[in-house]
């Protein structure tokens, strides 16, 4: 099974950029695969390189990706429930990362934890450094999480769903605190979602992925103003927004994602796209330049903002 | 907030589940899910529930179906209080009123075949004769978009939006007036959302269904319902038509909600005014004093911290409860 097919994307120094699409297109594979956290086996990241400053990860060894892996490289996962450990405080948990990569010795890597916390937000951080996971609320744990990720001041954080089981309030918290934390440490932010919506305000560039590729790459204002993949056109549409008149027409994509081990021949989206012609079902598209920076994978995406508008026009 | 067309009618609901303690479960407190709710759900339309994840906006879900037995207030379903209807006499209430769970994993047994989840209920309720069986549960198939032939499988065979579609037949099987829909596509993929939300409002005028929709996310909210309630800490806060409460929101915690909600447009985003509140819901088994809603409002004033505010309309069947408005 190809969970992740010849995708190819960057992230400049202070950046954030956003990995969107649908569960099981790969977004979450390919971005453990940077810090070589797929499990081996069954996982095997058959070709292709990783470069991070200008070193290749996959050629590290297991001592030399482990410098990198939480030191210049953390995550943030989804379920900050399931991520903390449960039977140690936050102190201790805090604490491992800053002993381990920071060489604290345990005073001076507390103290150093209680900053963490004041800095993700945490109320009464001196007593509470000392309490265990359960004693937080869920948004609160996502901000543990963040606290540890940028224990080590890392060059890359790559935020995995961070805020995929909260609640809207919560979610427009944490993402505001990312956003600040970014700008007050020129930290760069690889934020995977499946939600358009909560990247559009946060990130400079958006990559859409389908079936473990990616169909289209561009600025953030391009994705969303002129989107030139069926797939990312259909995304946009098909979310019912507080800002457009309530009885519009949702634009529906219909069938399923396709099986990564039974993908359809050609282009994986033909199945289920609305433009689609004679070509797709046979060739893969690559992924091809339309505008500077902006990159599609369609063989009609030069013509799809046309297209789109026509389809406007015939409704 | 009472017409005379109410399908439902929930007056002062409570529901309090105990806390208890030590060895002896000795009761130590209540936890206030539900606390003194009032509302009406007409015939056809579809009524909103949202709030944050413990707000109680299940539990007054729930309890419209009773499937608690309720601490105080009363619910008439057509008329009739269901808090006093013996057991027996429920079971026959309830062919009129359906549940669509949020979790199409949880939801369906797993040993059942798709075709006798969506049968069952009309067998439990005798509403087919032997040979028209097979006819209706192929209908209902057609009825989601979902092939008769498929019957014959188990739930680990379909994906997470055909469950759903399964979920939603098995609702419709004994033709319910009302279905209760508890975040019937949270669980779901963005473009599967679309499908399902759209077949909901299709079956909706197809059967002329009245619906709870109950969800966090306000974007699909409003995109469904006529009427949206806003429920906090086990209160209702604002209650008014979809438009309204989306142009006009008067309550301070349903203008932090909405100003959390993300628009899927750099440009538009960006400009918009954000309300962050600040921490978490308090606990339901020590709310705070007063209105509720005071230690996280960004308008509370003295007032707000000691009493209750009551709630009322200011026009148009606009209701909201709150001392600043």
């Amino acid at each position: 099974m190809k969970a992740v097919n010849n995708l190819s994307y960057y992230v400049n120094k202070g950046e954030s950029v956003a990995v969107v699409g649908e569960s099981a297109c790969g977004k979450s594979v390919s971005a453990l695969s940077i810090i070589r956290l797929i499990p081996y086996p069954p996982g095997i990241i058959v070709g292709g390189e990783i470069i991070f400053k200008g070193r290749d990860l996959l050629k590290l060894d297991e001592e030399e990706i482990r410098h990198i892996r939480g030191n210049e490289i953390a995550m943030v996962f989804q379920e900050p429930s399931t991520s903390l450990n449960p039977v140690l405080t936050v102190s201790l948990q805090l604490r491992e990362t800053l002993e381990l990569h920071r060489g604290l010795d345990k005073v001076t890597a507390n103290d150093e934890a209680v900053k963490l916390l004041k800095l993700v937000g945490i109320p009464d951080a001196e007593r509470r450094v000392n309490d265990y996971p359960y004693q937080f609320s869920g948004g609160m744990q996502q901000r543990i999480m963040i606290a540890m990720a940028l224990s080590c001041n890392p060059e890359l954080i790559i935020a995995d769903e961070p805020t995929t089981s909260l609640d809207v309030t919560v979610q427009a918290q944490l993402l505001e605190l990312i956003d600040n934390l970014r700008s007050q440490f020129g930290t760069a932010i690889i934020l995977i979602t499946h939600n358009l919506g909560i990247v559009a305000r946060y990130v400079d560039r958006v990559n859409v992925m389908y079936a473990g590729r990616l169909v289209e790459t561009a600025p953030t204002e391009t994705i969303y103003g002129a989107p030139t993949h069926p797939y990312t056109i259909g995304l946009i549409g098909s979310v019912p927004r507080l800002d457009l008149p309530r009885k519009r027409e949702l634009f529906v994509i219909e069938g399923l994602p396709p099986h990564l081990a039974r993908l359809p021949s050609g282009c994986s989206f033909h199945p289920r796209c609305r433009f689609v012609i004679d070509r797709c079902r046979k060739e893969t598209p690559s992924l091809d330049e339309v505008a500077e920076r902006h990159l599609s994978a369609c063989f009609r995406s030069r013509e799809m903002v046309d297209l789109v508008k026509k389809e406007r026009v015939a409704r | 907030m009472t017409s005379d067309n109410a399908l439902v009618k929930v007056e002062n609901l409570k529901m309090y589940f105990p806390v208890t303690a030590g060895v002896m479960r000795k009761k130590v407190g209540d936890v206030k899910a539900v606390d003194g709710v009032t509302f009406d759900v007409k015939k056809g339309e579809t009524l909103g529930l949202v709030g944050e994840s413990g707000c109680g906006k299940t539990t007054t879900g729930r309890c419209i179906l009773r499937l608690y037995d309720v601490t105080e207030g009363r619910i008439l379903f057509e008329g009739q209080d269901l808090t006093k209807v013996s057991k027996g006499n429920l079971r026959n209430m309830r062919r009129n009123m359906q549940l669509i769970f949020q979790d199409p994993y949880a939801s369906l047994d797993p040993r059942m075949t798709a075709g006798n989840i969506i049968g069952e209920p009309m067998i439990v309720h005798n509403l087919v004769k032997g040979n028209e069986y097979k006819e209706q549960v192929d209908e209902l198939f057609r009825l989601v978009q979902l092939e008769p032939y498929m019957a014959d499988r188990f739930p680990h065979e379909f994906s997470g939006g055909q469950r759903q579609r399964i979920g939603i037949a098995r609702a419709l099987a004994t033709r319910p007036k009302l279905i209760i829909c508890d975040e019937p596509v949270s669980a779901l993929d963005v473009s599967i959302q679309t499908q399902v939300i759209t077949l909901l409002i299709r079956l909706r005028e197809e059967f002329n269904l009245t619906y709870v929709f109950i969800a966090h996310d306000l974007s699909v909210v409003r995109y469904i319902s006529d009427r949206v309630a806003v429920m906090y800490l086990g209160r209702m806060v604002e209650i008014t038509e979809s438009d309204e409460l989306y142009d006009h929101p008067l309550h301070p915690y349903t203008q932090a909600l909405l100003s959390a909600v993300p628009i899927p447009d750099p440009v538009i985003d960006r400009q918009r005014k954000r309300i962050l509140l600040t921490g978490d819901v308090p606990s339901p088994m020590r709310p705070p004093s007063g209105c509720t809603f005071h230690p996280r409002c960004h308008m509370a004033i003295d007032i707000c911290k000691e009493a209750k505010p009551e709630g009322r309309d200011v026009g148009h069947g606009h209701w909201v409860a709150c001392h600043r408005v």
